[in-house]
């Protein structure tokens, strides 16, 4: 069906509510990537099978990722009548014991995390309840979605849907508020109304510089220019950063929806969204999502019978950092290299093509309808005085809980890493949080209690970025992280500049000399000056933020660039030519287990059997190639790294 | 490769040259690389000079010029599975295969790359075989891994 009237519409939500709350059970799968990469399709398969097998009437659905991705393959159970249930950790063997179980009205306590017995339609500012009038067994004493710590102080606004709908049925989208933003933009909104509306919200770019979005949209409507193009971006590629993957692959209705509202205040009729090619499944996803949102009239030409038109093209790329900076994606669109150019005049002024072009980041645009539908008064009442909204991170690394989780701004890393993120695994000691990928920074424990915010995030050395945010603990070393950056950038470089070209190899190779054990005490005012160098003379912002990585680790971790320096040792155990591996005799079992697991033979003794006694083992530090292998295979920590 | 195929996928874009990119990767997906032959024929019948070819073949990671092996692995080294010993999994790979990372291995079984970040950061270290993401590796459980792939 096409849609042309708000009737329509309703009637594609009725469609979209009869599959997003069926008649009878309905098993929904968790199948983003982070689900797929620890076997839930082979969990899906399986309880269709079962299902099928033992004839129960219960329906298996799909969704995207509910944002701990750590507790993957999730699956949630809703049953009207019944609060919903959400397992995780689930394995074929535990999915088909737990719909067995289902259907004899209990649950199986030990995987089960949460359960649920309303949802948040925050775009229309209301609650969707579940009628409970039968709790099954079992449930008593299972902690409510908002009282998990890990869900507790997260307010969802751009992940709204992950893992509540099913990608690929854009009814369900509809249903539970999707295109209606877009609807009262285009016939009841003039295109200045919704710049006004999107400035007041006080929206600033996500993908990490944080410009003001509202003031770029409207210096793009401004521009003359024979078309105009809206573009998004979706070339996610700092490492450890994967918000845009999950809104993609679990809600990519809400981009597109974003982009046509934005399109039509700019005044724009083509667009791209350019995807980094890493991401397969999102790139499926969002061709589906085009194509369905074609077919019922929200995209193409006369969308919804306003006579405004959009065509968006999907573009995968190739596999290159810098074309997530705006004039080397728009080179890359052309058909080029994706060099980045100076930026003297903006590209909202002459982009793609050397027409006016509007660029910004898949969770800015899925923002969008938000803003629209709750408008800009409620928008900004969340946050700081300067960042609007909440912010989606990935909390990784060494962390207890890891996954995605979106917070207001504001929130402070304490609360993110000891809250959220449930402190540090292993009982060790928290060194630093590094936000903002290869731009940003390491901040260290003295600024556990900084706000997150653009700004305070940038003073103290690091950037907001697109919002990873990658835990260190004790053992990471911070000279090796340094290390890793500039690896990182001297091979992503594009090489247009002498100074990010150099510069970032020059201070790989001196931070190679340091965690190698031939440092120089001036090796350090040289890694200063080099990055100095680096950021001033290079044309965009990978070289201009390239040092950061290394000047925010010298900053706060100085000692520990000494202690490399001047007594050859990492305080982490991590850079290997200065480490030993020794087996302390007294605690050596003789089990004979890290001479079986070593892969250069470098370990020997007499292993204990029943009828020998043995004797301790002992590493030829000659032969050790330091891989670790011994050390992580020993089950009575008798291996000792110096 | 067939030049019926090439012709076929440039058909696809329409012959736009901004289209190049996705036409090498397409023409890519055949071969599993891309063919000295391959690009001096898009060359000639899209009318792009063959360095420029190159230099956009060369550029971008995603594109190769050597041949690879049956089963592409791809080992993490993003931020997060760096920091949780992604690095101790390549070199375990390299081991294995006997390979530095970059290579095929004899048989032509194996490619052995590395990718920046796949965004599968909660359950690192992780690799991807043949467009399979594995999550939570260990050292130990890579010979697990490789037999998988036959």
């Amino acid at each position: 069906m096409k849609i042309g009237t708000k009737a329509d519409l309703e009637k594609m939500r009725e469609m979209g509510l009869k599959t997003l709350y069926p008649g009878e059970v309905k098993i929904s799968v968790g199948m983003a990537t982070c689900g797929l990469s620890t076997g839930a399709d082979k969990v899906y398969e399986t309880i269709q099978k079962e299902v099928e097998k033992a004839k129960l009437r219960m329906r298996v659905a799909q969704t995207g990722c509910i944002g701990f991705c750590q507790r993957e393959p999730v699956v949630d159970i809703l049953e009207p009548g019944k609060p919903r249930v959400f397992y995780q950790e689930v394995t074929p063997e535990r999915a088909v014991e737990l719909v067995h179980r289902w259907a004899e009205n209990e649950v199986v306590g030990d995987w089960l995390f949460c359960k649920m017995e309303k949802e948040d339609w925050i775009g229309e500012d209301r609650f969707w309840n579940y009628t409970i009038h039968r709790i099954p067994k079992g449930l008593d004493g299972t902690p409510h979605y908002h009282q998990v710590p890990f869900y507790n102080k997260q307010l969802k606004i751009a992940l709204r849907n992950c893992g509540f709908i099913n990608p690929d049925h854009i009814e369900e989208y509809i249903a539970r508020g999707g295109y209606f933003s877009l609807y009262n933009a285009l016939f009841e909104m003039k295109s200045e109304e919704i710049i006004e509306e999107v400035k007041r919200s006080g929206l600033r770019g996500r993908g990490g510089a944080g410009f003001p979005t509202g003031n770029k949209w409207e210096s793009c409507r401004k521009s003359k220019g024979e078309r105009k193009f809206i573009l998004c971006n979706a070339d996610e590629g700092d490492p450890g950063a994967y918000m845009d993957r999950s809104v993609l692959e679990g809600d990519p209705h809400s981009v597109i929806e974003g982009m046509i509202i934005g399109a039509y205040a700019i005044g724009a009729h083509e667009g791209f969204i350019y995807v980094r090619n890493e991401y397969p499944l999102a790139i499926q996803k969002l061709r589906i999502a085009i194509q369905r949102a074609e077919e019922v009239g929200l995209l193409g030409e006369d969308i919804l019978g306003s006579g405004f038109s959009l065509k968006i093209n999907l573009f995968r790329g190739g596999g290159a950092f810098v074309c997530g900076e705006s004039t080397a994606l728009m080179a890359s669109i052309e058909g080029k290299v994706g060099e980045p150019r100076a930026k003297h005049i903006h590209t909202t002024e002459s982009g793609l093509w050397d027409l006016p072009s509007n660029l910004n980041n898949v969770e800015t645009w899925n923002n969008i309808p938000v803003i629209i539908s709750r408008g800009a008064d409620w928008y900004s009442r969340i946050g700081t005085e300067k960042s609007k909204g909440t912010k989606v991170f990935s909390i990784v690394g060494k962390v207890n809980n890891t996954g995605l989780i979106e917070v207001p701004m504001g929130i402070t890393l304490r609360e993110i890493v000891y809250d959220i993120g449930g402190g540090i695994p292993d009982g060790k000691k928290f060194k630093a949080v590094q936000t903002g990928g290869p731009s940003g920074g390491c901040i260290p424990e003295s600024l556990i209690d900084l706000p997150v915010d653009f700004d305070r995030l940038t003073e103290a050395g690091s950037m907001m970025g697109s919002g990873g945010m990658i835990v260190m603990d004790e053992s990471t070393c911070m000279v090796d992280v340094a290390k890793y950056f500039m690896d990182f950038l001297k091979g992503e470089s594009c090489g247009k500049c002498t100074s990010c070209r150099e510069g970032t190899k020059r201070m790989h190779e001196i931070l190679t000399e340091i965690t190698e054990g031939r440092g120089k005490l001036e090796h350090i005012d040289l890694l200063e000056e080099l990055g100095w160098v680096t950021a001033e003379a290079s044309l965009c912002q990978l070289g201009g933020t390239a040092p950061n990585p290394v000047l925010s680790t010298i900053r706060y971790f100085k000692e520990e660039y000494r202690e490399h320096i001047i007594n050859k040792r990492c305080p982490a155990k991590v850079c290997r030519a200065l480490l030993q591996y020794r087996i302390l005799s007294n605690v050596c079992t003789s089990c004979g287990k890290c001479a079986k697991v070593c892969p250069v033979k470098a370990i020997t003794g007499k292993r204990k059997t029943k009828k020998e006694t043995g004797e301790p083992f002992n590493i030829d530090t000659e032969k050790c190639i330091k891989c670790g292998m011994c050390f992580e295979a020993c089950k009575f920590e008798a291996i000792e790294v110096q | 490769m067939e030049v019926s195929k090439i012709d076929s996928i440039i058909e696809q874009y329409g012959g736009k040259k901004s289209a190049i990119l996705a036409i090498l990767q397409d023409i890519q997906t055949v071969d599993k690389y891309l063919p000295k032959e391959a690009l001096e024929y898009v060359s000639q019948k899209m009318q792009i000079p063959l360095t420029d070819i190159f230099r956009i073949a060369t550029f971008y990671n995603a594109l190769s010029l050597k041949p690879r092996g049956r089963h592409k692995i791809d080992v993490c080294l993003g931020t997060a599975c760096h920091v949780r010993g992604g690095g101790k999994i390549l070199e375990k790979l390299e081991r294995d295969l006997g390979i530095p990372v970059g290579e095929t291995t004899k048989d032509k079984k194996f490619t052995l790359e590395l990718v920046r970040c796949i965004g599968c950061c909660s359950l690192g270290p992780v690799a991807v075989v043949d467009g399979k993401v594995f999550g939570r590796l260990a050292q130990d459980k890579v010979s697990t891994l490789l037999k998988e792939f036959k």
